[in-house]
């Protein structure tokens, strides 16, 4: 009966894609049409089939598939968004990559979206989502609640990247930093969270073990502030249902403070609250050892949560924004110092009395390294968002350089190590194909950032020592072409950064498919005896 | 409207929050958390490989499981 229904519904779904694609008045939302048409009259086609067969019976243990498509997702989106970003990278610093052949699709402009979201959505996101119902089954004891839903998940978030990415490259976007995507996508992913939610939450509540363990706080911490964050930056009327152009419904100054209530805490819930997930799992899982103190990582979940989602306003220093507003920011970033530093502390003494696993394992070593970046970009951040700072660094290299140090050194170190750790067990090997090649992606990878960071940090005050300085007569002495021209060679060191991060990835993947091909298999003789299920 | 809204933000829900936040962190250090946490934290050394209360071996699962 249910299978019916679902043909019903992929029939209308295709149908009404087949109408919007003709009646489309701009050429992304044509094709978004078009990915529409293909994905669900694909599944009208692969139901049908299904159709009235015998239904196999329901598995029990662990749900591990989903996990795994979400590890490949992950890895795949990484290279994708590695390879966007270094490219972009040497654009800023050879403007002829901008090739003429590809204006108005390969340009800088086009492109920086695809490269912040494929790398915080796509491969961040991915690795949220995978890492997250990995962790809530192992810390519950349970199997994922809601059945294929985790499937629905997994596909729907990915259809929604593809559309966001799409999207970018013609030219569908909404102009707000890291919420680029347009109204229907939007919609989308607010139909995929919520299903994320229900996953995660039922899970949760099904649970066989008394406590809930503090992974799972941060997790759906992450979940349900980014549902919060997203509707409410997203509130936009649609020019027409036929177009995917939209007016956002708060304008001037409110939709700044709105917008950067919203990007402040994507990076606080997304990036740091979901990741911080990932830590306290993982971390005490690679050093065989429980977390430092229970008692501390209670303290360091609800001070980020009472205070993150205050901090949004030192975006926004010196503009139309209220002073109030921005000291609120200001001071609110500032005492996120000390718990962001209780979290990092928490997180390096797991390994106390294992520090010898950092001459032994390259895994706790990219961890580590992580747990450090996650210290430094969390003392950098408090430090620009101080008013005077930020006079000197907003709207310079120095932004991005903090942003780097954080994406690349923290959420993506972690992620690496989740990888390292979440491979063999997937995919029932012993161990990793090679540590010695862990150790390279470790080392290419560090050098990478240090390279980015630091070159970003030269370029970005010197840009803005070069805008602020006056002559005698107070006026400026530089245009801005002399900063622009003046940064060549930081630009250049950045882009040298990216190549070693990139092939330290490149370095990853090649490990984990021969750990998925010829690692050793875990004894398999347990499993002969085992009832067939 | 926002500024009765704005008086109430500024006045009772701040002191309700910030007594909450209190609240979480005494409650962390309530007499006999420490047996809780202790397990609490030892919770990622349990069921790794299938969840509580199915007798199955450890491998079985993850074989079937795999589409």
């Amino acid at each position: 009966m249910w299978n019916y229904i679902k043909l019903v519904v992929l029939a209308l779904i295709t149908l009404m894609a087949a109408i919007a694609a003709n009646f489309a008045r701009d050429l992304a939302y044509q094709v978004h049409a078009i990915i529409i048409i293909a994905v669900a009259g694909g599944l009208f086609v692969r139901t049908l089939r299904n159709t009235d067969e015998p239904v196999r019976p329901a598995e029990t243990g662990y749900m591990d598939g989903v996990i795994r498509y979400g590890v490949i997702a992950t890895v795949g989106w990484a290279i994708v968004g590695f390879m966007a970003g270094t490219f972009i990278a040497f654009q800023l610093a050879f403007p002829a990559l901008n090739f003429e052949f590809l204006q108005g699709i390969g340009n800088f402009g086009r492109l920086r979206p695809l490269h912040t979201s494929a790398v915080i959505f796509a491969f961040g996101g991915n690795a949220l989502i995978a890492t997250s119902f990995y962790v809530v089954q192992r810390t519950s004891a349970v199997r994922l609640f809601g059945g294929n839903l985790a499937w629905f998940v997994f596909w729907g978030y990915n259809l929604f990247i593809v559309l966001a990415a799409s999207g970018y490259l013609l030219g569908s976007t909404q102009s707000k930093e890291y919420a680029e995507p347009e109204w229907y996508v939007d919609i989308w992913l607010t139909i995929v969270w919520v299903a994320y939610l229900i996953v995660f939450m039922g899970t949760i509540m099904r649970r066989k073990e008394p406590h809930i363990y503090v992974a799972n706080w941060f997790y759906l911490s992450f979940i349900v502030t980014i549902a919060l964050l997203h509707i409410v930056n997203n509130l936009s009327l649609p020019v027409s249902v036929f177009g995917s152009k939209s007016v956002q419904l708060f304008s001037g100054v409110q939709d700044a403070m709105v917008q950067w209530w919203y990007g402040h805490n994507a990076v606080g819930f997304f990036l740091t609250a979901g990741f911080l997930g990932m830590m306290y799992y993982f971390v005490p899982k690679q050093a065989e050892r429980p977390v430092f103190s229970y008692k501390l990582s209670i303290i360091h979940f609800w001070s980020l949560i009472f205070l993150y989602i205050w901090a949004g306003p030192h975006h926004l220093h010196y503009t139309a924004l209220p002073d109030w507003a921005t000291t609120l920011g200001m001071v609110f970033s500032i005492v996120l110092w000390m718990p962001s530093w209780g979290g990092m502390i928490n997180g390096l003494m797991t390994l106390s009395g294992a520090w010898d696993k950092l001459r032994t394992d390259p895994v706790i070593r990219i961890m580590v390294i992580s747990i450090g970046f996650y210290g430094m970009s969390t003392f950098e951040g408090p430090m620009m968002s101080i008013r005077a700072v930020n006079a000197l660094s907003h709207y310079t290299d120095w932004t991005i350089g903090h942003v780097h140090s954080g994406a690349l050194g923290w959420n993506g170190m972690i992620t690496f190590g989740a990888l390292y750790f979440l491979v063999p067990k997937l995919w029932g090997r012993t161990r990793l194909y090679s540590l010695s090649l862990v150790n390279y992606h470790f080392w290419l990878a560090t050098i990478g950032i240090v390279l980015y960071a630091a070159s970003m940090w030269v370029s970005g005050i010197m840009e803005g020592l070069m805008w602020r300085e006056v002559d005698a007569n107070g006026f400026l002495v530089n245009s801005f072409a002399d900063t622009v021209a003046a940064k060549f060679p930081m630009n250049v060191v950045r882009g040298l950064g990216g190549v070693m991060y990139l092939s330290g990835a490149l370095i990853m993947v090649y490990n984990l498919w021969m750990t998925v091909r010829r690692a050793p298999a875990v004894e398999t003789a347990a499993s002969a005896m085992a009832p067939a299920e | 409207m926002y500024t009765i809204l704005r008086e109430f933000a500024d006045s009772w829900f701040l002191l309700a929050m910030f007594a909450f936040f209190i609240g979480c962190i005494l409650w962390a250090f309530r007499p006999g958390s420490r047996k809780i946490h202790r397990d609490t934290a030892d919770i990622p050394f349990r069921n790794e490989d299938q969840p509580a209360g199915t007798g199955a071996s450890a491998r079985a699962h993850s074989e079937e499981a795999r589409p």
